[in-house]
């Protein structure tokens, strides 16, 4: 989002802006998250492009009114196409005194605040850190303020619902929400159809909630404002036709693997132990027993690794997920699925480590332990997907390798692509290609270390094939015959063809594709995961400026596409932006000894586009 | 394509696989072994719808030793790839091999939630109250005092009874037999076989190299009849030698067991205890009693079955399915709101 959310205050009627960044703030239990959610999905109905960051903190119930307990929700969304959730918001809404401490320093100068001054009570402010009243003290003599009683309104909005005071003042964040739709001109219709349904057996509070939204809104319609609040409308972004949805990644994730083990024909046994940000997966599964998912909800990160193995093992495909401290635990038993070579898809969805971290604040630094982290030479295939949709194509791609190479393959995503939403041209489902799985039930010849001579996948034999029993473990095994070794050359060789299997692996992947730009010269951005859209918007606002830079961005961690070094050594100067100190870049560096310069952000939030444009700019001279 | 004949009667041979045995000469898993083989001919599944399972210890190389499936996995987490198994494949009769390091050490927390879940597995936990394969450190199992490579001067932990871990842990079948009871342990076997849902079997394995003779005290023959009581359901809780046995019954007054000497002091055999297979109190009870005070209890345990976890996952899938009929994908990626662009 480049700074175009040219707001004017003063000039009705409705004035037309490209894309805004609107970002929703106030205590965790304001109801933040829900607001931002409607917000999404009735926008993404008005045919905008978008894209979400939900930033929430990890204490389940804050105590009230305290600055760690804010909970934001920031929306992109415009009628071009919108690459990341924005840097800086053009729209605050604080309903707290808290949320206004907390996020007021990202506003854009010149930017509206919208603010509750019900939540600004004297301790409230203390609470927050102000010593005087910020409305008053040159605070926000940077902003275009608007300062209503959001409380006081919406206890006036919903005073004949019956709701006990605390109840009634709970619908304040529909109430802004109200506000907010008759400032871009939404329509309240699908918010009011989702919360009677959300709310079906208890129709007072649907009716408290729907009353607030119309009186927030009304507001808007009719009110007189001290300077005037001029509604705005945002035309629709240009689609390609078809039907659209949103999506946020845990449910494409989640979709990706009933899609995947129905395209190679296998079953899908989910196995998992709750973590924060990589629960949605676990969670979107579960409700789709009918489809016959099996999800385990095990002990533990190793049982539940484990136990997806030993169904791999049985003829299902085993899939696990967890996330930063759950990954660390799933390592021993990733160098089992690896030595006995059976297919097994892990999702990481990535946080702010190290040990802990930030559990919900989102970063890329498991590259390392997701390439290399184990004992041993122990090989597998790791990609990582770029955003919530992507999720959907990365995990399908991942069941197809996984089973064709009988290999573990790490899905790398993250906090921000688990949480965020964005909208997703519904793929037809028919037009996909299936990769069927073909067990091995012929006894001639049998050995389970039996390999394909073109993938170096071994056989899937499994328990229940008459004439094919067989012993498989962890300890070496004969090239040969399958059996226990502990011949030094044969070790050597297995060895060999476990790593030759997998690096085999980049003849089967698209070659490495330019994103935008030159397929070489001065500058190239290279980037993976998450921080795809911040480049893409960076690269592309500094191509509109004139400068020749390129934008490559990987879905393939390991193996490398073929083509990649080549690509790499075409340019002068290789940026590597990462949530992280470096990793891709070590390992870009390493395999293409380029001379890559890495950009590090490990702030718990996606990059900011500014940054990336200043380090481009950086390296072109100016 | 060769045709695969499955022979209508398997003999215990027909189960060795043909990979070399490398255990120590004289090592109890021999014995179990045998046991195992002649268990499977009587149980007559097919070869190929058997599944062994271990983690990591000399007892858990047993699976290549099986002309079954066999997966030899890490240590101590058989318990949750078997239960992978059984999720992808209810049909298959899984067992499970472990020792008492891999079974309550290392996977002490697995072996906790896959009896608690009553997964359908025969569990075979091989207590040689000592870690063999890493050269006879003190294990789990082992008596305060054992003198070992990392207790030099005794060990001072308190050891865990399996059985008794296995019932805490809400284990619906729990059983006890001995390495070289050639007839005692593959009737236990069968018996384990026969539960659907977790059934647990400690067999008490003599490692010859690390901790020769530690049963000895209730296994060695000269002591057997006065140091160990066989279970059968629905039987009084006798032992001893012919004239000279001696039973179990609650001890007046309170909640315990005592040894009582048959015809001393008026003491029939309707004042013994009768075992009830299904009753748990009892059970944590006879679990508790040792020599030289008791002896040692041998046999089932406990038996009281409830459905098996893998049923109950398929049930709700059924249910799923029933409730949402014709699971269509692309209605899936269509749920909620959608919207149609040009
Ligand atoms: C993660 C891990 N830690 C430690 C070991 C080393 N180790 C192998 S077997 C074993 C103990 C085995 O004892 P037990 O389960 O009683 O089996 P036994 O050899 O007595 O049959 C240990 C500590 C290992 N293989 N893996
Ligand atoms: S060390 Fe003990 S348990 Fe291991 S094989 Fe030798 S005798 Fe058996
Ligand atoms: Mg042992």
């Amino acid at each position: 989002m480049a700074g175009n959310a040219a707001i004017d205050l003063t000039s009705p009627p409705r004035q037309e802006v490209e894309s805004v960044v609107i970002r929703f703030s106030g205590d965790s239990g304001d109801g933040i998250q829900m607001t931002g959610g409607r917000f999404t999905d009735t926008t993404a109905l008005a045919g905008n492009d978008l894209a979400t960051f939900p930033d929430f903190p990890a204490e389940i119930r804050a105590p009230a009114g305290t600055t760690y307990g804010v909970s934001a929700f920031q929306i992109n969304f415009g009628a071009r196409d919108i690459k990341t959730s924005g840097d800086a918001p053009d729209i605050l809404i604080a309903l707290n005194a808290a949320a206004l401490a907390v996020e007021i320093p990202d506003l854009k100068p010149g930017g509206v605040v919208i603010v509750n001054t019900g939540g600004l009570t004297e301790k409230n402010l203390r609470k927050a850190g102000f010593e005087g009243n910020p409305l008053e003290d040159g605070t926000l003599s940077n902003f275009r303020v608007i300062a209503i009683d959001i409380s006081k309104l919406t206890m006036e909005a919903v005073k004949n619902s019956g709701l006990k005071r605390k109840d009634a003042l709970r619908c304040k964040n529909l109430y802004t929400l109200g506000l907010v739709y008759w400032m871009y001109d939404r329509d309240r219709q699908p918010t009011i159809d989702w919360l009677n349904k959300r709310f079906a057996s208890h129709p007072e509070l649907a009716a408290a909630n729907v009353a607030a939204l119309n009186a927030g809104h009304a507001f808007g319609e009719t009110a007189e404002m001290a300077d005037g609040i001029t509604p705005y409308t945002v035309a629709p972004s240009h689609f390609a036709p078809g039907e659209y949805r949103t999506v946020h990644g845990a449910e494409a994730t989640a979709w990706g693997l009933i899609v995947g083990t129905h395209l190679a024909g296998v079953d899908l046994v989910f196995s998992s132990y709750p973590i924060t940000p990589a629960s949605g997966v676990l969670h979107a599964l579960a409700r789709l027993k009918h489809f016959g998912v099996i999800t385990f909800q095990a002990e533990d990160e190793i049982a539940a690794i484990c136990a997806a193995i030993g169904a791999s093992f049985a003829g299902s495909l085993g899939v696990t997920s967890s996330s930063g401290p759950g990954m660390a635990l799933k390592t021993e038993a990733l160098g089992l699925a690896i030595s006995a070579e059976l297919p097994l898809v892990v999702i990481n969805s990535q946080r702010a480590g190290p040990s802990t971290g930030m559990p919900t604040k989102t970063e890329q630094s498991d590259l390392f332990q997701a390439v290399f982290g184990r004992n041993g030479d122990s090989p597998l295939a790791v990609l990582a997907a770029r955003s919530p949709s992507d999720c959907f194509e990365v995990v399908i791609e991942a069941v197809r390798i996984a089973t064709k190479y009988m290999t573990p393959v790490i899905v790398l995503t993250d906090t921000y692509i688990a949480n965020a939403a964005e909208p997703w041209l519904i793929p037809d489902l028919d037009r996909l290609t299936p990769f069927p799985v073909e067990f091995r039930t012929d006894p001639e010849g049998f050995h389970p270390y039996l390999r394909d001579e073109r993938t170096l996948g071994r056989a899937w034999a499994v328990p229940g094939t008459p004439g094919l029993e067989h012993r498989i473990g962890a300890l070496e095994k004969d090239y040969d015959t399958g059996n226990i070794s502990y011949d030094p050359a044969n070790h050597q060789r297995m060895t060999d063809a476990r790593g030759a299997k997998i690096s085999g692996i980049a003849d089967d992947i698209p070659l490495q594709a330019v994103e935008v730009g030159e397929e070489s010269g001065r500058l190239c951005v290279v980037g993976w995961g998450s921080t795809y859209g911040p480049i893409a918007r960076a690269v592309g606002n500094l191509r509109e400026e004139g400068h020749l830079v390129s934008h490559i961005h990987l879905r393939h961690i390991w193996p490398l596409p073929r083509n990649l070094v080549r690509l790499l050594r075409g340019f002068d100067k290789i940026l590597v932006p990462e949530m992280n100190t470096g990793q891709l870049l070590t390992l870009l560096r390493a395999e293409a000894l380029v001379p890559a310069e890495g950009l590090s952000s490990v702030t718990g939030k996606p990059f900011r586009i500014s940054a990336i444009e200043e380090a481009i700019r950086l390296r072109l001279g100016g | 394509m060769t045709v695969v004949t499955v022979p209508d009667t398997m003999t215990p041979k027909d189960f060795a696989s043909d990979q070399e045995v490398r255990w120590c000469p004289g090592c109890g898993d021999y014995a179990i072994l045998k046991a195992v083989y002649k268990t499977l001919a009587d149980v007559a599944v097919p070869r190929s719808d058997v599944v062994f399972v271990s983690g990591i210890g000399c007892s858990s190389r047993f699976p290549y030793h099986v002309s079954s499936y066999g997966f030899h996995t890490i240590h101590g987490r058989a318990p949750a790839v078997a239960t992978g198994i059984k999720l992808a494949n209810p049909d298959l009769s899984v067992w499970v091999v472990t020792g008492d390091g891999d079974g309550l050490s290392i996977g002490g927390n697995h072996m906790l939630h896959v009896l608690r879940r009553n997964v359908d597995l025969q569990i075979l936990l091989f207590n040689n109250e000592i870690y063999g394969l890493t050269k006879g450190q003190f294990s789990p199992t082992s008596r305060v005092g054992t003198v070992s490579p990392s207790t030099p001067m005794g060990s001072i932990d308190n050891p865990v009874s399996p059985v008794a871990f296995a019932l805490g842990s809400g284990a619906r079948f729990a059983a006890r037999s001995v390495d070289t009871m050639q007839r005692h342990l593959p009737m236990v076997l069968k018996r384990a076989h026969e539960h659907r849902g977790a059934s647990f079997v400690e067999i008490f394995q003599n490692c010859i190299v690390y901790n020769d003779g530690i049963f000895d005290d209730f296994t060695d023959k000269e002591v057997a009849d006065d140091n160990q009581i066989h279970l059968e359901h629905a039987k009084p809780l006798i032992f001893g030698k012919e004239g000279e046995e001696r039973g179990i019954r609650l001890k007046p007054g309170v909640i315990e067991l005592e040894v009582v000497r048959l015809g001393e002091g008026g003491i029939g055999v309707e004042d013994l205890l009768v075992h009830d297979e299904t009753n748990r109190s009892l059970a944590v009870m006879l679990a508790a009693m040792a020599p030289p005070e008791f002896p040692m209890a041998l046999g089932v345990l406990y038996c009281d079955p409830a459905p098996g976890y893998e049923t109950l996952v398929r049930d709700q899938i059924e249910e799923a399915k029933a409730r949402t009929p014709n699971g269509d994908l692309n209605a899936l990626l269509r749920e909620g709101y959608t919207w149609t662009v040009g």
